[in-house]
């Protein structure tokens, strides 16, 4: 055996910086493994999110026959991912909101005999003309639509 | 800096006093394993184990958008198509469920070459034959869930091999069907196979088969235990084997990377059961041994009574092989000794040349 004759405190420095220059390399590649595995699984499990994402920029919602229900009524349908009200008031008006309770997120209701907008999961109620929050938890009032009745069908879009 | 120090001694000490970590880490630097020129075969215990944890992993990910069912293929398609990266998760499970099964059959051929099942590792070898005939299960399994045409009639033939056994056969090949034919009925109970009753069977045996391992160390081959125990080398296994183990499973995962996207797992056309089945249909490689065997036996023996020699012969192969450990049991090198280690090179060279045969006659 040949080997050159060292202090045990050479030694103990060369050892010291070839663990920690091993420890750096390990935690670098650690990470980019974890980032190369991370990425893929985070877009395939947010896919949905990026679905409804993509589904909410629509502009306009056309419901055809909808010019046909009864004054007095609702007709619920989505727009984009989120459920939405097109009411059909005893005046002959027409109006449409977002039917997605401004409190925890509940779809709300529509109740023409007591001329008012309801959630029933805490008991907001909202005013079925503005959408404004009338009473209970609701913080802010229903995102309103604007609304446009054709021959065929009902357009609404965003206000 | 001392302040961190203290803090982080006292919370290491919190937790040794409750969960004993000295322990665990004095035992685990006591624990050594044998160093020789064979060594290389005791990784591939740890590469199965590995490759396992990523089918759970890329399974629990395939689960969360499919749907067995009417709807197993629309969903599996949804996966490939829509999905950001599905079509990599579900190569990625397909891919590492085959290298699963081969590293598991590495494992045992070398574990019977290296005669590690004699005493005390007997149970150690049932567990993990036990192991390989549920991976291989849900292999079968797993293949039906995308109901594709492939999928669908690997499944029809593969059920129908069972309907050659007098009486029962009929009985538990509807029974595995769910009907007479292969229908949603089959997606669904194979699902139920797949993602609960044979992880709940494995798991539990899994462990038992590691606890064995842990207890009675890792086997000495024969060439190994004539030397006397002076001249034996064995380096320990924290951290110096552990780290090699995890460098395999580096390998292995860089292999599974490479294989998942340059080769993705393609998805058939949906099946249609008045559909012909697609000309050069055969089962995967795992299966094509078995499926070689009967065809070359339906050959020289028309009808039934082929697949009953087929099926006849393939369990008294297995039946032995199981039992290798009650035959060849004491460390001096007899007769039983070389008729086990011939019986284990026939059973390789077997499978190895009904396989290739069976690709060749495609």
């Amino acid at each position: 055996m040949n080997e050159p004759v060292k202090s045990n405190n050479i030694e103990e420095v060369t050892d010291l910086t070839t663990r920690r220059a091993f420890i750096a390399a390990a935690g670098a590649a650690g990470i980019v493994y974890t980032a190369a595995v991370g990425y893929p699984v985070y877009r395939y499990l947010a896919s949905p999110a990026e679905m409804a994402a993509s589904a909410a920029a629509v502009t306009e919602v056309s419901l055809k026959d909808a010019q046909k229900i009864p004054t007095g009524s609702a007709l619920m349908f989505k727009f984009g991912p989120s459920p939405a009200m097109l009411i059909h008031h005893e005046d002959g008006t027409w109006v449409a909101f977002t039917a997605v309770c401004t409190h925890l997120g509940c779809t709300v209701q529509y109740e023409p005999a007591a001329n008012r907008i309801h959630c029933a999961c805490h008991g907001g109620v909202y005013d079925p003309n503005t959408g404004a929050n009338v009473s209970g938890p609701p913080p802010k009032p229903l995102k309103r639509f604007t609304v446009l009745v054709n021959a065929a069908d009902v357009k609404i879009s965003r206000a | 800096m001392t302040q961190i120090a203290a803090a982080s001694n006292s919370l290491y000490k919190w937790v040794d006093e409750r969960l004993g970590l000295t322990e665990i880490i004095a035992f685990a630097s006591h624990k050594t394993v044998p160093a020789h020129k064979h060594s290389f075969w005791y990784y591939w215990g740890g590469i199965s184990l590995f490759l396992f944890l990523l089918q759970c992993f890329t399974g629990v990910l395939l689960l969360v958008y499919y749907r067995p069912g009417i709807d197993a293929y629309e969903s599996v398609r949804q996966i490939n198509f829509v999905m950001h990266f599905g079509w990599l998760i579900r190569s990625a499970h397909s891919w590492s469920a085959n290298l699963f099964i081969f590293a598991i059959m590495v494992h045992m051929f070398s574990v019977f070459l290296m005669k590690a099942y004699r005493k005390p590792r007997e149970f150690g070898w049932f567990s993990g034959l036990a192991l390989l005939a549920i991976a291989t299960v849900f292999g079968f399994s797993g293949y039906l869930l995308p109901m594709d045409e492939l999928s669908y009639f690997a499944t029809k033939v593969g059920l129908q091999i069972p309907t050659a056994l007098p009486w029962i056969g009929t009985v538990i090949a509807n029974m595995l069907r769910g009907g007479t034919e292969v229908t949603e009925f089959t997606v669904e109970r194979f699902f139920a196979l797949h993602v609960v009753v044979l992880p709940a069977i494995f798991l539990p045996l899994l462990s038992f088969h590691l606890w064995l391992v842990q207890r009675h160390g890792n086997a000495l081959p024969p060439e190994e235990e004539l030397k006397p125990a002076a001249e034996r080398k064995s380096i320990p296994f924290f951290p110096n084997f552990f780290r090699k183990d995890l460098g395999m499973w580096l390998i292995s995962l860089n292999v599974l990377a490479l294989l998942a996207s340059v080769f993705p797992w393609a998805l058939g056309k949906p099946f249609d059961p008045l559909a012909p089945a697609p000309a050069g249909i055969h089962p995967e490689w795992y299966f094509m041994a078995p499926f070689e065997m009967l065809k070359v036996l339906g050959n020289w023996m028309p009808g039934a009574a082929g697949e009953i020699a087929g099926l006849l012969l393939f369990s008294t192969g297995i039946v032995l092989w199981v039992l290798i450990p009650f035959y060849d049991t004491t460390k001096e090198n007899g007769r039983r000794a070389r008729n086990a280690h011939y019986f284990g090179i026939a059973a390789i060279t077997l499978l190895l040349i009904t396989t290739i045969l069976g690709y060749w006659t495609i």
